[in-house]
């Protein structure tokens, strides 16, 4: 239930001598309840736009405004509210704090935010299970596994329900069926709670379950399209996964 | 719980070892500390008890002009009722009042000058250890409380002066000198006993006797030279200087009387215990000063090697400023620790000190000038565990300053890409 709105992002990188084009003249509108895909070649800038979104990152040139709110112009402290109040992140590298146990991991959002221990505690498990982890609270992330961690990361993003998640690689470590689960639990926010998504994949599996499609090569957004079909694409188009599909459905 | 004391808590037991050594490194410097400071406050407690406790006493009230000039007619009037307010005053025992001048004192064979002091024979072991130090014969006896009899005529004497003058228990001394009104004084007296202080200016030229005979001999009824007075806490004595100069000021304001504590009566004591404070205070302050950086390094390390989940903390909205705090609690939580352990383990040196004794290397000479033994016993003392310890903890909690400066640095993105 956010709006996003960019206008002719620039970002560049200096490595050394060379210069890095992450984000090069990026203009996009994301409506309140929008489910958006992220997708292009490594290198393309997908977590570089997630970042500059979620205020992470200050572009060189260029606004970013959520519902309004120009974020270039708000101060360290008021970002770090924004994000721990609307945004929900997952990273994709998991980022996990590791003395953290799976079901701490989780609350560790809720907790800055003040929210009560047994309400925590209520809903922490809740997704925890939701993401098929049951039984694993206790454990800390390197007890886990890649995909395990994944879905903690995700759970994280999700327990405190934002208004804006925005999510980088969530299903890079999951089989087929973890991920489909996870992309009908962002879906079921997406369209119940209308929580806008953003999300950015190489997997093409999943792809089809966000209508509007965003494609970036070298820092630029190549296409943007709104697709009309059903949004369960993987189910006729991969066909590495279809015979998996078959069982599920 | 909260999220930063878990946090801290966690973080401390995820290097074990390095939290570990770091503690040890204050716990040691904090038990040497305890120790140290056990043994300097016990020797400079027992310096000014052998020398002050000999016989000068801690504070002694006496006419203004004494000090600088003992005269006879210096002297307090009524001593005895001094001392009752006093003793009330300060709630202390230990109060006794003397009589002091000077006479020729002579044997069959031989005759010397010497110090004569009139005591009360059942308060001054309260302030003396004189009394205690007896090798022949007793020490002076009360005499008996029936009025219009004449005060015993006994006498202790020092071993030194004893032998030169070739007297035993039992002979009889003359006492030759001039009353407190010029008048000339002379009275015979029984040897009783014979101390042995160890100190060669007392065993050579003093002798003690009953305060009324003395009064008597020199015709000084009802006064005496000055009034003494011992503290069980003789380096703390402000306070007590305060009350008894004010009741000095309103009980007796006409007879110029002043305290004066062991500072002035023995003004070599103090220097000698600030040199070596200050001498020691340097090798604390070097001491402190490492375990800070150990804390620093320590630190800094658990800082650096955090970086990445400091940055996504911070990506998912915690305010740089709590994870200063998390810092700072470990760093409390370690202090603590190296406190506490450290403060017990002091403690628990010292109190075995204080049973075997300690013998410090180099005392001797200092040993010698205020009439020290060679072993002491410090005693454990809530001032000297924590005050060391303490400072450690400060300094400690100083050191995690810096480290804690790098986190306000950090930027979540290149943080959450440090690896
Ligand atoms: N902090 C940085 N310093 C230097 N270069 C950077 C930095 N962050 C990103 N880049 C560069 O910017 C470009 C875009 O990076 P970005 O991480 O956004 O790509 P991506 O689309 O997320 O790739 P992937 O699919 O591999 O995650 C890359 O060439 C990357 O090397
Ligand atoms: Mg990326």
């Amino acid at each position: 239930m956010i709006k996003v709105t960019c206008r002719k992002l620039r970002k560049t990188f200096v490595q050394g001598e060379t210069q890095i084009k992450g984000l090069d003249d990026v203009s996009l509108s994301i409506e309140k309840g929008e489910f958006v895909c992220l997708s292009g070649p490594s290198g393309s800038g997908k977590t570089t736009l997630l970042n500059a979104l979620g205020g992470l990152h200050t572009p060189d040139e260029g606004t970013i405004e959520i519902d309004g709110d120009v974020i270039s112009q708000m101060g360290a402290s008021e970002l770090a509210d924004l994000r721990l109040r609307r945004i929900g992140f997952v990273f994709q590298s998991y980022n996990l704090i590791p003395v953290l146990s799976a079901q701490e991991n989780v609350e560790f959002v809720m907790q800055i935010q003040g929210v009560d221990s047994q309400e925590r505690d209520q809903r922490a498990k809740a997704i925890l299970k939701e993401v098929g982890l049951e039984g694993m609270e206790t454990r800390l992330p390197a007890e886990l596994s890649g995909g395990q961690q994944q879905r903690v990361a995700v759970a994280r993003a999700l327990v405190s329900e934002p208004a804006l998640i925005l999510a980088d690689e969530p299903t890079a470590n999951l089989d087929s069926a973890t991920a489909e689960n996870l992309m009908q639990l962002l879906e079921n926010l997406n369209r119940k709670h209308q929580v806008t998504l953003v999300l950015a994949t190489h997997d093409t599996r999943i792809m089809g379950f966000a209508r509007r499609q965003i494609r970036m090569q070298d820092g630029k957004i190549i296409s943007d399209e709104i697709s009309s079909g059903s949004q369960h694409a993987l189910r006729g188009g991969d066909p590495l996964t279809a015979s998996h599909q078959e069982q599920d459905f | 719980m909260n999220i930063e004391l878990r946090l801290a808590w966690r973080n401390l037991w995820r290097h074990k070892k390095r939290t570990w050594i770091t503690v040890a490194a204050m716990v040691f410097s904090n038990v040497l500390l305890v120790l140290m400071l056990s043994l300097q406050l016990g020797s400079y407690q027992m310096m000014i008890d052998n020398a002050l406790g000999l016989f000068s006493g801690q504070i002694q009230i006496q006419h203004q002009d004494y000090l600088e000039n003992p005269k006879f007619r210096d002297d307090i009037v009524h001593p005895q009722g001094l001392v009752n307010t006093l003793k009330q005053a300060t709630d202390l025992e230990t109060i006794s009042s003397r009589g002091v001048t000077f006479a020729l004192v002579s044997s069959a064979s031989r005759s010397y000058g010497v110090q004569v002091v009139g005591v009360e024979p059942q308060s001054e072991p309260l302030v003396s250890t004189i009394p205690g130090l007896i090798i022949e014969g007793r020490y002076l006896q009360a005499s008996s409380s029936k009025q219009n009899e004449d005060p015993v005529a006994e006498v202790v004497l020092g071993k030194v002066l004893a032998r030169n003058l070739k007297v035993g228990l039992g002979d009889e001394l003359t006492l030759l000198g001039s009353g407190r009104d010029g008048s000339f004084a002379a009275g015979v007296a029984t040897v009783v006993g014979i101390f042995n202080s160890s100190l060669p200016a007392l065993d050579r030229t003093m002798i003690q006797l009953p305060l009324d005979y003395f009064q008597h001999l020199f015709a000084s009824e009802n006064r005496a030279s000055y009034v003494v007075l011992n503290t069980p806490t003789p380096l703390e004595l402000t306070q007590l200087n305060a009350t008894i100069a004010e009741l000095l000021a309103q009980q007796r304001p006409d007879e110029s009387l002043q305290v004066r504590d062991w500072d002035a009566l023995q003004p070599g004591i103090r220097q000698a215990i600030q040199a070596d404070l200050s001498s020691a205070a340097f090798m604390y302050g070097v001491l402190i000063l490492l375990v800070a950086f150990s804390v620093m390094n320590t630190q800094l390390m658990s800082v650096l090697e955090r970086t990445r989940e400091f940055g996504t903390m911070m990506a998912l909205g915690l305010k740089p400023w709590r994870l200063v705090k998390l810092i700072f609690l470990e760093t409390t939580m370690m202090a603590t620790l190296g406190m506490l352990l450290g403060a017990i383990l002091g403690a628990m040196l010292t109190q075995y000190y204080h049973v075997v004794g300690f013998y410090y290397p180099g005392m001797e000479e200092m040993a010698a000038k205020f009439n020290l033994p060679e072993r002491f016993y410090p005693d454990v003392t809530w001032f000297a565990t924590f005050i060391g310890p303490i400072f450690v903890m400060i300094a400690s909690i100083i050191a995690a300053i810096y480290p804690a400066l790098k986190i306000r640095k950090l930027d979540p993105i290149s943080a959450m890409r440090a690896v």
